[in-house]
């Protein structure tokens, strides 16, 4: 059986960045699906965005970077804990968000 | 005939400013990298169409950009800064030991003949190197292990490394200045540096002649003459006549010697140019009037330069990497404000016109002669 697609939703710095419009559809191997795969397979696909959101050396989140997916706030969950189901199903995007901050 | 290209970096992207020769009549491109703060964009010596962008953000950190077309293209390179070893501690503001951390790329300095070899001054202050175009960033750590570095704190914009010379007669010497360590100098190549810092005073520090902890805004050669420097500090604009080894004050006649870029003129190696500014708790120019100070004996005595700069209710300043000199005759000097106008002057700073008025606050400004 093919796994589905996952949906990731960048900011637009990063999709500049990237040199992509709207979704990136990846595919991931198999296993949970889980914000470290995810990103790891968003930085292969990309590596240009390597740094961008966690930080190279110690894969932590950026300060001002945040994950949502499924209207809930996932930025502070370990990074190998399973994402949402519908994340996992390709129904719904994982987004990565440029914090609100600064005036 | 020939051309100049001014590249200018600002808080929210890069603009690239053309000319011909006579410098009269510009084209403005822009902006490259929209949003993005762009410390800093500088043009090989060795190959004009290659350029290096540092690129960074608040939220998603330091991007390398290198562009193999003049500035018309870009592709972001390597962006791994890693220091190495252990990055070890030094002060912070409130005299607390405080771990390196890798913030941003302030000054890049392509080498004089190898397209693929730059040299990146960073914040946290320490200088790393590429040999392949900017995929693979090295550290020279014998400059941020310095045994001084325990005792290097930021100053006010951070602990940054933001001015780096290459010696054109002795490949191996190389200048660089940290805010607010000092100047330091090597001549093998990066492997061992020592502080150049003998000659300043800044009343600043407790020990006001201390080895390390001077605020240095910018340092400026003329290629001709490599052992001579000429520094704007903090407070004072200092001179050395053997490769930093020991400093002089030259702040002479200016209104006052506070400021950050200093530059000299590419063919008179004695004619230096700084823009005072009033004071370290008012970052404008004394009276609002944007003045260039011109010396042409190598400092002491200046000459306000006018012509063409707003001469009443300006309160911009301008940043240590925002003044640039080109290699036409008459020489060309340029310089960017906070203010987001960038001023060029095509008759050595006799008269100054705005090539663009409104561009977001101006960090950085280079210029190339193409041919």
């Amino acid at each position: 059986m093919t796994r589905p697609t996952i949906r990731v939703v960048l900011p637009a710095h990063l999709k500049n960045l990237a040199g992509v419009s709207g979704e990136v559809g990846l595919d991931v191997p198999a296993g949970p699906v889980t914000q470290r795969l995810v990103l790891d397979a968003l930085e292969g696909r990309y590596p240009m965005l390597r740094g961008t959101i966690r930080d190279q050396r110690t894969g932590k989140r950026r300060a001002f970077i945040r994950f949502y997916a499924c209207e809930e706030d996932l930025s502070n969950e370990s990074p190998d804990a399973p994402l949402p189901a519908r994340v996992a199903a390709g129904e719904e995007p994982f987004l990565v968000i440029g914090a609100m901050a600064g005036g | 005939m020939s051309g100049v290209r001014v590249l200018v970096g600002t808080r929210k992207g890069a603009f690239i400013l053309t000319a011909d020769g006579a410098r009269r009549e510009w084209k403005v491109d822009g902006p490259h990298f929209g949003g993005w703060e762009m410390y800093h964009v500088k043009g090989s010596p060795a190959d004009p169409e290659r350029l290096y962008a540092s690129q960074s953000s608040g939220w998603f950190g330091q991007v390398m950009q290198r562009s193999d077309d003049g500035g018309r293209t870009w592709s972001p390179v390597g962006n791994g800064f890693e220091y190495t070893g252990e990055a070890g501690e030094h002060l912070w503001y409130d005299g607390t030991p405080r771990p390196w951390e890798f913030k941003r790329i302030w000054h890049l300095e392509p080498s004089l003949d190898d397209p693929d070899t730059v040299y990146a001054g960073a914040e946290d202050a320490a200088i790393f190197k590429t040999t392949d175009g900017g995929q693979k960033w090295t550290e020279l750590p014998g400059l941020r292990t310095h045994e001084s570095g325990p005792r290097w704190q930021p100053g006010a914009g951070g602990m940054c490394l933001h001015t780096i010379i290459l010696d054109p007669a002795r490949r191996e010497r190389m200048y660089v200045a940290i805010s607010a360590a000092g100047a330091f100098r090597t001549d093998d190549g990066g492997v061992t540096w020592q502080p150049i810092n003998r000659g300043l005073r800044s009343g600043q520090i407790p020990d006001e002649d201390a080895e390390v902890g001077h605020c240095v805004h910018r340092l400026a050669m003329h290629p001709s003459r490599p052992e001579v420097l000429f520094m704007q500090k903090h407070w004072d604009v200092m001179r050395s006549d053997d490769a930093g080894a020991t400093w002089h004050e030259i702040s002479g006649d200016l209104p006052s010697d506070f400021g950050f870029p200093i530059a000299v003129h590419a063919h008179e190696p004695e004619t230096v140019y700084v823009v005072p500014i009033k004071s370290d708790s008012e970052h404008y120019p004394p009276e609002g009037k944007l003045r260039v100070y011109r010396s042409r004996v190598g400092g002491n005595e200046w000459e306000p330069l006018t012509e063409g700069l707003p001469q009443a209710h300006c309160y911009v300043n301008v940043l240590r990497d925002a003044m640039a000199v080109d290699t036409l005759d008459p020489c060309g000097i340029y310089f960017g404000t906070t203010g987001g106008q960038v001023y060029g002057s095509a008759d050595g700073g006799d008269t100054w016109q705005p090539i663009v008025r409104d561009l977001p606050s101006v960090l950085s400004v280079e210029v190339q002669v193409l041919p």
